[in-house]
Parts: C-alpha cells; structure tokens; sequence
C-alpha cells in the first residue's frame, strides 16, 4: 500500500490534484461556517450549478473555461445574496430557479455544439485529470487570500455571523463581508468544481462546518476544526479513489459523511 | 444633560413613513421606554436613532460626551443566534469590535473588560459555556454585557424580554434597574410591555407613527393615552 501511495505521486496530475485539493478544501471549510450560519448553505449548490453552465458554454464556443466562468458565478453569488435581503421573491425558490436554468442551458448549448463529451460529464461528477498550472496557480492565490481574509478580519467574520445588527452598529459594514464572502465562495466551488464535480462541490462547504459543530462549542473551535477535519477528508477521500479507482469527487463526499454520522452518534451518546 | 435630542424627525422605508415628526431628548441617567402598538415604528425609530436610516426630515443630535463614550446596542434576537456555537466570551468580546482596527486577536485589557461586564449582569461563571446552552434569559443577560462592551454608560435596546418566560423578564428588568439606578447607565428601551414596565422606567415615548405622547411617567399614568394603554389595572 505504501508502494501504491509512493507511485501515486509520481504522477504530476496527482500532485496537482493534492496542491488544488488541499487548497480548495481549506478555503471552503473555513467559508462553509458562515454559509452554513447564516442559513446559505444552499447557495453553494446553487452556485455550482451556474458554474456548470457557464463552464459548458465556454468549452462548446472554445473559450477558456476559467476566466469565463469565474465572472459569471461570482455575479450569481451577487444576485443570490441580493434577493435574501429583498423579500420579493424567496431565496430558496431563487436558488432552485437559477441552478435548474444554468443547468438547462449548460446541457442545451453542449447538445446542439460538441455533444456530451468527455469534458462535461467531468465536470458534473468531477475529475482528477482536470487540474493543470493555472489551476494550482489560482488556488495558490485564492488560498492565501482566504487565509489572510479570516487571520485580519476573523473577529469581525465572526460579529457579521452572529449578529448582522450588531455588527453594523460596531460600525462594520455588513454589506462589505456579504460581498467578500460570496466573491471567495464563488472563486472556491469554480476551482473545486473540476475536480469535486457540480453535483458534489456544495459538501465540501457543508460537512466539514457541520461535522464540527458536533464536536465543538466555541466558534473559534468550529472553524479550526472544520478546516482540519476538510483537509483530511480530502487527503484520505483522494488516496481511497486512487488505491481503488472510485470517482474522487463521490470518494471525497463518502469520506465526508461517515465522519459527520460518526461524530453525530457520539454525540448524541455524550448527550445522553 | 441631554444626551440625545430629536427635533421633528421622521424616518421610513421607500416612500412609506414609518415614524412621523417625533420630538424628544433624552438625559443622562434617564430610563426611557419608547412604547406602542406593533407595527408602530417603534423599532424603526430606533434603527434611525442608530443611524441604519437616514432621516427623512428633522434633526437629531447625539451629545459630544455621547459621541465619545458610544452606544451599547441590544438587536432583537434571531433565529439564527439561538443554536449558534461560540462561548459566552467570544459573543462578550465581539461587543469591543468598535474600538480596534484590523488587530487579528483582542488584547488583555479587553478581555478584562468582557469579563468585567459579565460580572455586572451576574454570568462571569458561565464564561466558558456554549451560548447556545444558555436559557433564553442568560442568553439576554449575555447580550447585554456584550452591549455594556461597547459604551460606558447609554444602553439601546429592541424589545429584549421576546420569547422570555415571566420570571426570565423579571430578572431581566432587574438587571436593567440596578444598571439604571446604581450604575447611571442611560436606558433607551423599546417594548411594548408597559404593565411592567411603569415601575422601572423614568419616561415614555408612545408612538403610532406620530409621537402621541412624551414625558415623565407620573405624567404618562395621567395621561389619556398613557391610561388607555396601560389599561385595566388604573381604572
């Protein structure tokens, strides 16, 4: 087995898919607590979705795929936190309208131009071979900001989680982390998409912010323990798919769960 | 000394107003219950008072010594807060946001000062709990000295004793009277259980969009409306 591990990173996509991974985990666990706080746990889906169909799009007119879809996302996020604060129209029932609408269109345009190909149906379940520089290279930068995002600002993060009133009377703006976070959330579920896969980039986001709200009670707990408990599900999820050839995207989710239903019965065998 | 006046000020969401032309001032020491029915701008003229709306017409000024030793804002509580994951400390602390600028961790004397106000409202012991085992009471009590964290002596706050059974309310007033009475802590409280409140507060603001009526409270159980909202017990 550690002769497997040991030849599994010979390989350079391996590698890339680790440095990606990592990355990409880390930022969306630390992003998944205040989503999944603040009840937006759903936009990530949402969100993943739309990336899907400007992800199509872009590869049937043979655009490169990243600084299109990039944009796009990043407005829906926008366009998703808006209609939260707008009570016209519901925000689940928005969510629900736009991901089936971009999903439509995405499969549409791909129809009518190359067909299903290879590309796109990695792009709905996800694929290690789709990692190359430019993805390092952006997550490389998305990470670092992420990280230095949460070290300055972490006691502010933590105030607009708890209390957007409050907050804004301390004199934050609100707004401001809305937008900061939705821009992140939208540049972390782009870069994993690829590698996660649509269907599965929102768990990345979820379970490790849920997990860790079973097995710790301060908020400082939470965070450190969602972007440590990310980062090992990736590792082991990512190792498992190679040693048994199982889809990445659907290993890394599997890995994912049994650890949130291991630390939901501990819990309620503490609790009892 | 006034700390706060407001001179013919209204303040209301696209193009509906929500509070009309209300004149009041408020002074050191006062305990001030801005009073009413639902839906009668009572948190918006709070909201305005904070500064989330700008005024559609009037003026309003907070005293220089105000300015200076901040306002300490309860919000009415959400949802979300109830079951949220952070020890008393970190929801203490957050209340000492205003002061620092982008500092990564809080500083010794500011977690002094937390725990100095937990001591005030009697929950230093419990400092190390989760928020979210809290009774709804100690989670009221919590958020008050997260507010004491961020003045040195004038408290806003938006209906507090929601969702609190009698005897949670009880000790909550309580609270607010020895802050009150011993500490001189300014008080600006919306609510509308005014049954209670007639022995703890100094002044009334009753509100229906329009002010119906301000002053003292032996004025307000004189009053017509004061004996119309106050109801049963005075006749």
């Amino acid at each position: 087995m550690i002769q497997m591990i040991g030849k599994m990173f010979s390989y350079p996509f391996i590698i890339h898919a680790f440095i990606v991974g990592i990355l990409v985990s880390l930022c969306a666990a630390l992003l998944g607590v205040s989503l999944v706080l603040k009840r937006f746990s759903m936009i990530g889906d949402g969100l993943s979705h739309v990336s899907f169909g400007a992800l199509s799009v872009a590869v049937a007119f043979g655009w490169a795929p990243l600084p299109v879809s990039i944009p796009i996302v990043v407005l829906a996020a926008f366009f998703l936190l808006r209609i939260t604060d707008n009570a016209k129209m519901k925000s689940d029932a928005a969510i629900a309208v736009l991901s089936s609408s971009s999903l439509a269109i995405g499969i549409t345009v791909t129809a009518l131009t190359t067909g299903m190909n290879t590309d796109v149906s990695s792009y709905m379940f996800g694929s290690i071979l789709a990692m190359d520089t430019t993805d390092v290279i952006i997550s490389v930068i998305l990470s670092i900001i992420v990280l230095l995002l949460y070290f300055f600002c972490y006691n502010k993060i933590f105030a607009v989680t708890f209390d957007e009133s409050f907050a804004q009377a301390s004199g934050v703006s609100v707004n401001f982390y809305r937008m900061v976070i939705a821009v992140f959330t939208a540049v972390t579920i782009v870069l994993g998409m690829r590698m996660m896969g649509a269907m599965l980039i929102s768990s990345l986001i979820i379970f490790p912010a849920l997990t860790s709200m079973r097995m710790v009670k301060s908020f400082r707990g939470v965070v450190i323990c969602s972007a440590v408990l990310s980062v090992l599900n990736f590792c082991i999820g990512l190792i498992l798919s190679f040693l048994y050839a199982t889809p990445t995207g659907a290993s890394i989710v599997i890995i994912n769960l049994i650890v949130f239903l291991i630390a939901s019965v501990i819990q309620k065998i503490r609790g009892v | 000394m006034d700390v706060l006046t407001c001179d013919h000020i209204s303040f209301g969401y696209e193009n509906q107003i929500a509070v009309d032309q209300v004149s009041f001032s408020l002074k050191q020491g006062d305990f001030l219950c801005i009073v009413g029915k639902n839906g009668s701008g009572k948190s918006t003229l709070l909201k305005g008072i904070l500064g989330f709306l700008k005024p559609i017409h009037g003026e309003m000024n907070f005293s220089e010594e105000a300015k200076e030793h901040g306002v300490g804002y309860l919000p009415q509580q959400t949802a979300v807060q109830k079951n949220f994951p952070a020890t008393v400390m970190e929801v203490v602390l957050s209340g000492c946001l205003k002061e620092r600028g982008h500092k990564p961790f809080y500083s010794k004397k500011e977690k002094q000062k937390a725990i100095y106000n937990l001591k005030r409202i009697g929950m230093a012991s419990k400092r190390r709990m989760c928020y979210c085992d809290l009774s709804g009471g100690q989670q009221q009590r919590v958020l008050i000295a997260r507010a004491l964290c961020a003045t040195k002596d004038i408290l806003m706050l938006d209906e507090p004793t929601t969702g609190l059974d009698p005897k949670a309310t009880m000790e909550l007033y309580r609270i607010l009277e020895y802050l009150n009475k011993e500490e001189h802590v300014t008080i600006l409280m919306v609510s509308h259980d005014i049954q209670n409140l007639i022995s703890y507060a100094t002044h009334i603001l009753h509100m229906n969009q329009k002010m119906k009526f301000f002053g003292t409270i032996e004025q307000y159980k004189k009053s017509e409306v004061g004996k119309e909202f106050i109801g049963g017990g005075q006749i």
